[in-house]
């Protein structure tokens, strides 16, 4: 068949005729096959709907999908107590110093916590599906929890261990000695909590407090560039040519996010 | 399927043939329907005429106006919802008087003010092909005007006696053809002035300040005159055509209505027409604007608006405001940017925008939407930035115009 | 049940480089083409603009861009004793979703095999004897040479604009090139990029030393460049956003920026994307593809048929179809019998990690192929007689990025978090620097892709299951590598520098690079490959495999420049040959 057709119709006359009609929304057209109303988009942050595309690129106003960026305020995801427990932690894990502040300040535990009420609190985008089975390290992880259920399932162990073995105080009633002990403890196996891996946890928190540390300022962590200012990371930039070959100088120019930077607003005249 | 697809491309390959049989019958040239085509690819009347997907000519587009909407008719020969039933004389008097079938006056938003230029001959030549369409049946009802202006308009209405002025198109004999060729196009069935003529305050052109650019929709159509800030002054007749045959050139790239108009009309122009528009439009006098003085770089809201630029523009349109030709429009010292009206700029910052693509110059790239980033302060000063650096020199963007074309153009 | 639509001429299954490469070059021919994309329709001002392109955490960390392990994965074991577990989320290679696919987020290296590298297992058997290879490897020529594929080559870095300096014109080395590449008909369609200091420093090292350093070929271009397609890039602006990332000012080569526009005005081609292919349908025959049934966001699924199947996914989605279509037969390993699954391979990379008191390196002015280069160590470049393994790869200071949360490195015995980690991190994040080898991999009987037995999709079809270990060969391949970079980057002057190279078991979670290869793999012989030298499956005349799935082994290289010509390639095949008489393109 294909080669009858190719002797019928060479490419030259492929789009003679009639001039094509603008169209709205050029480049979209959902035909009847995709016309079935989806209840739900399936690993959905950005989802879109089948579509078919022809004629034009696709485009509509005000298109793209910028992140939400977070509110301050209260917990989402966290309890008080919780909260309270995940701002201590983060502390030590990037403690303060005279320089730049420390996890707590610099949003960590807000970062987490409005992470975990998201997609990636619920493993949403994850392969959550049965049997699990502990495999080899080079396996991956193979948990059936999300990390939701992990922050919540490990804080309330670390608490019943924090309680038995400091005279019924919390981590956050403890001094930090013992905080960084007890943290040094997970990070090598020897303290143990009950009913979850406390090394696993620690590694789950550690990446998570550094992604608050150093992801956009967006996500409610890095508060006022903290983290980029500290390293000297000039932030969400996209144009470097005039200092590509300026070798061994340091770049002048303060970090920007994604919502912008200080010297966006106006000064008053 | 295999077959229906077969006949589909033949049909398209052949249909030109078929074109021609059916005119002989009708007693029409194909040369003449031939022709009747390109003049209504110079008119672009598909552009107003056709719904978004729908049949060519069928009818459908909104224009949106001041006064509500209007609705391009069914142009093909259907009797009962197109122009089946209309003579060529019905046709020759709307297009050069703006009276329809059965003596109801059109309402302008067909260019009749501009079509009236057309010859005798090029009108007749586009009924022929008009003629020789498929009649689609469709019924359009055109006047979505708002009360009172949805009131069916007399024979001899006042707006015509101030804003039209009926007449063929008079060649000026001390020009050259190609001259009197432009200003046939743009004067006539190119109807340029429609977007780019200020209006006065019943919507007729100002002549005075004939295309000297003009809000409309939502988006402001450009200077078309010689002045070297605002205009054209600085562009080649070169660079005008490869502008109207390509959609870009060493400046700027076309994208709303104009992306349209290109897509649709001038890039399928000839290249003697196109030579023609810009031979004329290179001739016309610069328009009488005052001078202007750009701002100091060290007022504030450039200095914001600078900080604002090197993050978010930057990357694109360079630091330089240099651009790249066919992908990012030079800012500095270009005419659109420097335009007396901000609106196309303040919304292409706010909800982005599509260039057009042509076979010429397909890439089509695209300008994000910044609404979501930027709020209205920081718009108005990356623009007044923009306006006022690398040679350019424009009026300070008011945070107040973006905040009112932000609501406009979100209640749409 | 599946509803059935009208029939196409040509059902491209993937729209990334391959799909695109091959679309735009057959609706030349007049055919009616539909591709069919499992993700969204991606755009450089919608889906990343350079204003939250830029963000490490949602791209990099997060896999925007990347498919959802929820919606497919595959399983893994190191080997064929253990039980493979699903991959749960991505880590050492990161598999592609949506339009302009891997070429969305790649970064853009744009590297050309070696002539020996076609003839691997010819040439290393002529130069060391057949008992210089291990008895495992499973190294095989790919069937078609160097100079066949150099035109094709040519026309996908002409499509790409790809920035470089040639080494070899026609024969002629040229100075600044690499001298150690094959011929090339002419040179790079743009100059190389800028060199930020690092890779000046490694190339002067590199240089005193006797090495012949030269610029990375990239496809983030130097400057701005029209392709011949009429599509206009723009010039890199070293945002350091590359891979992970969509490029947002159209300066990185990629589907959407040098095919894309031009492909959707062909009237003869359509789209439709958030449409996964579920399998390859076939006649009763079995020898003949029908067209491919797939499912749409609603859950529906539909029927496509088609004349001719054009299989451009993912190289390891591409063997995962061909298995759950019953097309060729599996590999066996203990059998050593069948071709789907067969030779299943990876990339070797390590690197130098140096720590400097004065230098200031600025890692974050970076584009995904900034770099000097020597491409001394790379395969068969170098005599490996002493050295008891085989392959090679091309080393040097490759300046990709400087995202705080990827390269925030510290030097070995600083603390992982608290203080003492805070104050090594602000003292080193503008003084460190990374060097990198990019090695061969070979293949092995004992690494392959088949159907898990336990674990499925939501569709209830089986995963895939991956059994690859690195074997001896590139272990020892990644030390001496790794050995002679450190030889460099000592003479680049740091206060201390740490060796890294590739070591076992391969770990599935720790990011290496996404180039997974082989598996339905080119080859002279239908009992030990998939496809012919044109692609075309040996079993189903009427499908062609495209994609790093063709690769008999890997080559010290990034694949993307291969894959590229290969589609280039197969495209002239099918238009010239199988068009005019469909059916095997090569007899046996």
């Amino acid at each position: 068949m294909i080669i009858n057709k190719l002797q019928l119709n060479s490419p030259d006359d492929v789009g003679s005729g009639m001039p094509r009609p603008p169209q709205a929304r050029p480049g979209i057209r959902r035909r009847e096959l995709m016309l079935t109303t989806a209840t739900t988009l399936l690993f959905s942050t950005h989802a879109v709907l089948a579509r078919v595309v022809q004629d034009s690129l696709p485009w509509e106003q005000n298109a793209g999908s910028p992140p939400t960026e977070a509110t301050p305020g209260p917990w989402t995801y966290f309890t008080a107590e919780e909260g309270a427990t995940v701002e201590a932690l983060v502390d030590r894990l990037i403690p303060p110093d005279p320089q730049t502040p420390g996890g707590k300040d610099a949003g960590c535990a807000v970062f987490i916590d409005r992470q975990l009420a998201g997609p990636y609190g619920t493993a949403e985008e994850l392969y959550m599906r049965g049997p699990f089975a502990d495999g080899t390290p080079q396996q991956g992880n193979q948990s059936p929890l999300t990390p939701a259920v992990r922050y919540r399932e490990a804080l309330a162990a670390l608490d019943k261990y924090c309680r038995a073995t400091y005279a019924g105080r919390s981590f956050t009633q403890i001094p930090d000695n013992d905080k960084d002990k007890l943290l040094s403890g997970l990070e090598k196996g020897q303290v143990h909590l009950e009913g979850t891996s406390g090394r696993a946890f620690f590694e789950l928190l550690l990446q998570n407090t550094q992604e608050g540390f150093f992801a956009d300022p967006v996500y409610g962590g890095n508060r006022n560039m903290v983290g980029w200012k500290m390293i000297g990371y000039p932030g969400a930039r996209y144009d470097y040519r005039d200092w590509v070959d300026r070798h061994n100088e340091r770049y002048p120019l303060p970090p920007v996010g994604i919502t912008g930077r200080p010297e966006w607003v106006r000064k008053a005249q | 399927m295999k077959m229906r697809n077969l006949m589909t491309l033949a049909l398209a390959a052949y249909m030109t043939g078929t074109i021609g049989a059916w005119a002989a019958e009708d007693g029409q040239s194909f040369e003449k329907i031939e022709r009747g085509r390109y003049l209504a690819v110079l008119g672009d009347c598909v552009s107003c005429h056709t719904a978004p997907g729908g049949k060519p000519f069928a009818g459908g587009a909104a224009l949106e106006t001041p006064f509500g909407a209007l609705i391009g008719p069914n142009i093909t020969p259907d009797v009962a919802t197109g122009v089946g039933a209309w003579s060529e004389e019905d046709f020759r008097r709307a297009m050069h008087e703006g009276i329809g079938r059965g003596g109801a006056r059109l309402y302008p938003a067909m260019p009749y003010p501009a079509y009236t230029k057309v010859t005798r001959d090029d009108v007749s030549a586009i009924w022929a092909y008009l003629r020789s369409l498929d009649p689609v049946r469709n019924e359009v009802q055109p006047n979505q005007l708002r009360f009172p202006f949805n009131v069916r308009r007399p024979a001899t209405s006042t707006w015509d006696l101030i804003n039209f002025q009926p007449g063929v198109f008079q060649p000026n004999p001390s020009k050259s053809d190609v001259w009197n060729r432009g200003a046939y196009l743009v004067e006539g069935l190119g109807h340029c002035g429609t977007c780019h003529t200020p209006k006065n305050i019943t919507g007729g052109d100002r002549g005075s300040e004939a295309l000297q650019g003009a809000l409309l929709q939502d988006w402001y159509a450009p200077d078309l005159t010689e002045d070297p800030r605002t205009g054209i002054g600085s562009w080649s007749i070169e660079e005008i055509v490869r502008y109207l045959k390509t959609g870009a050139n060493s400046y700027d790239i076309a994208s709303g209505p104009m992306a349209e108009a290109v897509s649709n009309s001038t890039s399928k122009m000839t290249d003697a027409d196109l030579l023609a528009i810009a031979t004329y439009l290179k001739d016309r006098a610069p328009r009488s604007g005052r001078a202007v003085t750009a701002l100091a770089a060290a007022n504030p809201r450039m200095v914001a608006g600078q900080a604002i630029y090197e993050d978010r523009c930057a990357a694109c349109h360079s630091r330089s405001g240099a651009g790249v030709p066919n992908l990012f429009p030079r800012l500095a010292s270009a005419p659109l940017i420097q335009s007396v009206d901000p609106t196309s700029l303040i919304r292409a910052v706010l909800i982005g925008s599509r260039a057009v693509a042509t076979s010429a110059a397909p890439t089509a790239p695209a300008m994000p939407a910044f609404g979501w980033n930027l709020n209205d302060t920081e718009v108005a000063d990356v623009l007044t930035y923009v306006r006022n650096t690398w040679g350019n020199a424009a009026s300070a963007v008011q945070p107040e115009d973006v905040s009112k074309l932000r609501e406009r153009l979100s209640s749409r | 049940m599946a509803r059935k639509l009208p029939a196409t001429d040509v059902l491209i299954v993937g729209l990334g480089w391959t799909g695109s490469i091959l679309a735009h070059e057959l609706a030349r021919s007049g055919l009616n083409i539909v591709a069919i994309e499992r993700g969204p329709w991606r755009d450089t001002a919608t889906d990343f603009p350079p204003a939250y392109a830029q963000d490490e955490l949602r791209y990099h960390i997060r896999h925007d861009l990347f498919l959802r392990p929820a919606q497919l994965t595959m399983t893994f074991r190191n080997r064929a004793s253990e039980t493979a577990l699903p991959i749960r989320s991505w880590g050492s290679f990161m598999p592609p979703n949506g339009v302009g696919g891997g070429g969305v987020h790649w970064n853009a290296e744009t590297w050309r095999f070696l002539p020996s590298d076609f003839q691997m297992k010819t040439h290393l058997t002529e130069r060391y004897g057949e008992k210089f290879l291990p008895g495992d490897m499973t190294i095989q020529d790919w069937g078609i040479t160097y100079d066949e594929l150099e035109p094709y080559y040519d026309k996908f870095e002409y499509l790409c604009g790809t920035s470089g300096k040639a080494g070899n014109i026609k024969g002629q080395i040229q100075t600044g090139g690499n001298p150690f590449e094959g011929a090339r008909a002419r040179e790079y369609p743009t100059p190389p990029q800028k060199q930020p200091y690092g890779p000046t420093l490694f190339a002067q090292a590199a240089k005193d030393m006797g090495y012949k350093p030269f610029p990375q070929p990239s496809g983030n271009l130097s400057q701005a460049y029209t392709n011949p397609l009429g599509i206009t890039l723009g010039p890199c602006t070293y945002c350091g956003f590359c891979e992970w990332f969509g490029c947002g000012n159209y300066s990185k080569a990629s589907p959407q920026t040098t095919i894309l526009p031009a492909l959707v005005r062909q009237p003869n081609f359509e789209a439709r994307t958030q449409c996964e292919v579920l399998k390859i349908n076939l006649d009763g025959s079995g020898k003949r593809a029908t067209g491919v049934t797939y499912v749409d966001t609603s859950g529906n699924e539909w029927e496509q048929p088609a004349d001719l199947v054009l299989l451009c996914a993912f190289q390891l989605f591409n063997v995962h179809l061909l298995l759950v279509s019953g097309i060729g037969k599996p590999y066996d390993p203990r059998a050593n019998e069948g071709v789907i699954g067969r030779n299943y391979s990876y990339q070797v990379t390590s690197s130098v990690d140096a720590f400097f008191d004065d230098k200031i390196f600025n890692p974050f002015i970076a584009s995904g192929s900034i770099g000097m280069c020597i491409d001394e160590f790379n395969g068969d470049n170098f005599d490996h007689g002493p050295h008891g393994f085989v392959g090679g790869g091309y080393m040097g200071a490759v300046q990709t990025n400087g995202r705080p949360l990827q390269t925030t490195r510290t030097p070995k015995g600083t603390p992982r978090w608290g203080l003492e980690w805070k104050e090594a991190v602000a003292k080193n994040y503008l003084s460190n620097y990374e060097a990198v080898t990019h090695g061969s991999c070979c293949s092995y009987r004992d690494v392959y892709c088949d159907l898990d037995p336990t674990y499925t999709d939501r569709f209830g079809r089986k995963l895939m299951r991956i059994t690859f270990d690195f074997h001896e060969n590139e272990l020892k391949m990644s030390q001496y590598l790794t050995g002679r970079l450190a030889e460099v980057v000592q003479k680049m002057g740091p206060r201390q520098f740490e060796t890294k190279p590739r070591r076992g078991p391969y770990d599935v979670t720790v990011y290496q690079t996404t180039h997974t290869c082989g598996g339905a793999i080119m080859g002279a012989d239908p009992k030990s490959s998939a496809l012919n030298r044109y692609l075309q499956s040996w079993d189903v005349s009427n499908l062609f495999v495209m994609g790093a799935t063709a690769f008999p082994q890997n080559a010290g290289y990034n694949p993307t420049d291969t894959v590229g010509a290969l589609a280039y390639w197969a495209a002239d095949a099918i238009v010239k040959q199988y068009l005019k008489s469909p059916g095997p393109l090569v007899q046996i």
